[in-house]
């Protein structure tokens, strides 16, 4: 049996009259890489902003590692929030906030963005870099952290195809490093590619939780059904 | 006519010659206003963005309330500061109307608010987008804040800018808690107003041209420092 990463326990998020999470309850194992799909304003990003903290749930609790402390963890956005700083200070930064003592960050930054390829352009200023190029540093800044989780949320989506392929080999190195990969995607070409499980999530509800390929092939729940059709006659 | 030409001519003599009490009033109105705008950043920047980035009871309408205090009439701040520094005010003791001290006082009250309420909506707009990833990688509100201050620090600099633009060419606040003492209190406002009624036109002239020019360099430093920073940083 795989240890457990995270598990949700009848989660639920009201905002303001609406419930945007239905007590929803899964469980996520160590070192998967899970794609969360559904149609716009299914709760996938809410979902995934619930896991990392980001806002808290209404009801219900998150549990991490069967009942052990809050791992360290990292987000990436679809649109990267550089500062205006150079790349290096923007990854040193980050570590910084994690409580990497001073001298240890800049090893560590540098260290980083020789592995995502970034090297040349660490002295650059962050803001001034192509989109494909931000992101990779935000991934690079993520990873800098050290996080056993990486929530992703539709980090290519606004990145033309070469960019996204640089972004997914990134994700699969990362993820190789030994880190947890949670990602949701409107791409289903790159959650086939990606994923070792799909989480698929449908107005506010988990609909069904399966590996990959079984989800592709003949999905479980009715709604993802209807969702691989719809999106398939368009691809 | 001739009047008016003669004064633009004899207003150009004073600047060109860097008449001696000329220069004594500009400089005064600099080392005031400076002064007022030095302590004014300090005070308004982080409050500014406090209200911007805080989750705080009372956040909505201290926005307003600084907001509408951007335009406060400084006859108004002047009256207030003089009423305060008076001999029979709560400060009266320690002396300081109709000081240069006082002047900085009543310009701290009148721009603080400006460049407090400027701050807020630059540090408010950009928290709209770090919000999730500041949060993400663990920033403290107060942290936040900071960085945030830092990251908007060319879109601030037009903030404080403001304020210098507003504290320089004030009238009516240094006018009553600094008296227009000739030599000790008079800056360049205060002296165009009492040479006009004077009749003294090449001073009042003289001075305000230097006035206006500070005001359009403060302004094309502002715009060109913006335009740097947009290349180089984006």
């Amino acid at each position: 049996m795989a240890e457990p990463l995270i598990t949700l326990e009848s989660l639920r998020y009201e905002a303001g009259e609406r419930t945007l999470i239905h007590d929803v309850s899964l469980r996520l194992d160590a070192g998967r890489r899970t794609v969360v799909l559904g149609p716009n304003g299914a709760g996938k990003s809410v979902l995934m902003r619930l896991m990392h903290g980001l806002i808290e749930p209404t009801a219900g609790r998150i549990v991490w590692n069967g009942g052990g402390a809050r791992p360290p963890q990292a987000m990436v956005f679809q649109r990267p929030v550089m500062l205006r700083r150079s790349v290096l200070d923007n990854v040193s930064y980050a570590l910084y906030l994690a409580g990497v003592p001073a001298a240890e960050r800049r090893a560590r930054a540098e260290a980083v963005l020789e592995r995502v390829g970034l090297s040349p352009l660490a002295h650059r200023p962050a803001r001034v870099l192509s989109g494909g190029e931000q992101q990779r540093v935000a991934l690079a800044r993520a990873w800098a952290l050290r996080p056993r989780v990486l929530f992703l949320d539709e980090p290519t989506a606004s990145l033309d195809p070469g960019a996204s392929a640089e972004v997914e080999r990134l994700i699969r190195v990362i993820a190789d490093d030994g880190c947890s990969i949670v990602m949701v995607t409107h791409h289903l070409g790159q959650a086939r590619r990606l994923a070792d499980d799909i989480v698929f999530v449908d107005a506010g509800r988990i609909t069904e939780h399966t590996p990959v390929a079984d989800f592709f092939a003949a999905p479980r729940s009715e709604q993802a059904g209807h969702y691989l059709r719809g999106e398939l006659s368009w691809t | 006519m001739s009047t008016i030409t003669e004064s633009f001519l004899t207003a150009g003599q004073l600047i060109a010659e860097a008449d001696g009490k000329l220069l004594s009033i500009v400089g005064l109105s600099l080392q005031v206003s400076l002064t007022a705008v030095f302590l004014a950043a300090c005070l308004g920047l982080p409050i500014g963005a406090a209200v911007a980035v805080g989750r705080f009871p009372g956040r909505k309408p201290l926005t307003v309330i600084l907001n509408g205090m951007m335009g406060l009439p400084p006859v108004v701040i002047g009256l207030l500061v003089y009423l305060l520094l008076s001999r029979a005010g709560p400060l009266g003791p320690l002396g300081l109307l109709f000081t240069p001290t006082a002047m900085v006082i009543a310009q701290v009250v009148l721009i603080t608010p400006i460049i407090a309420a400027l701050s807020r909506q630059i540090v408010a707009d950009a928290w709209r987008d770090y919000e999730e990833q500041l949060r993400s990688l663990g920033a403290s509100t107060p942290r936040a804040a900071l960085t945030l201050l830092v990251d908007t620090r060319f879109s601030l600099s037009t903030a404080v800018l403001a304020g210098l633009g507003r504290a320089v060419a004030e009238v009516g606040a240094v006018m009553i808690v600094g008296g227009n003492i000739d030599g000790v209190t008079r800056v360049m406002t205060t002296s165009i107003a009492l040479e006009t009624s004077k009749g003294d036109l090449p001073l009042a002239l003289a001075l305000g041209f230097i006035l206006i020019s500070i005001v359009l360099i403060l302004n094309a430093l502002a715009h060109a420092l913006r335009e740097w920073a947009a290349r180089r940083h984006g």
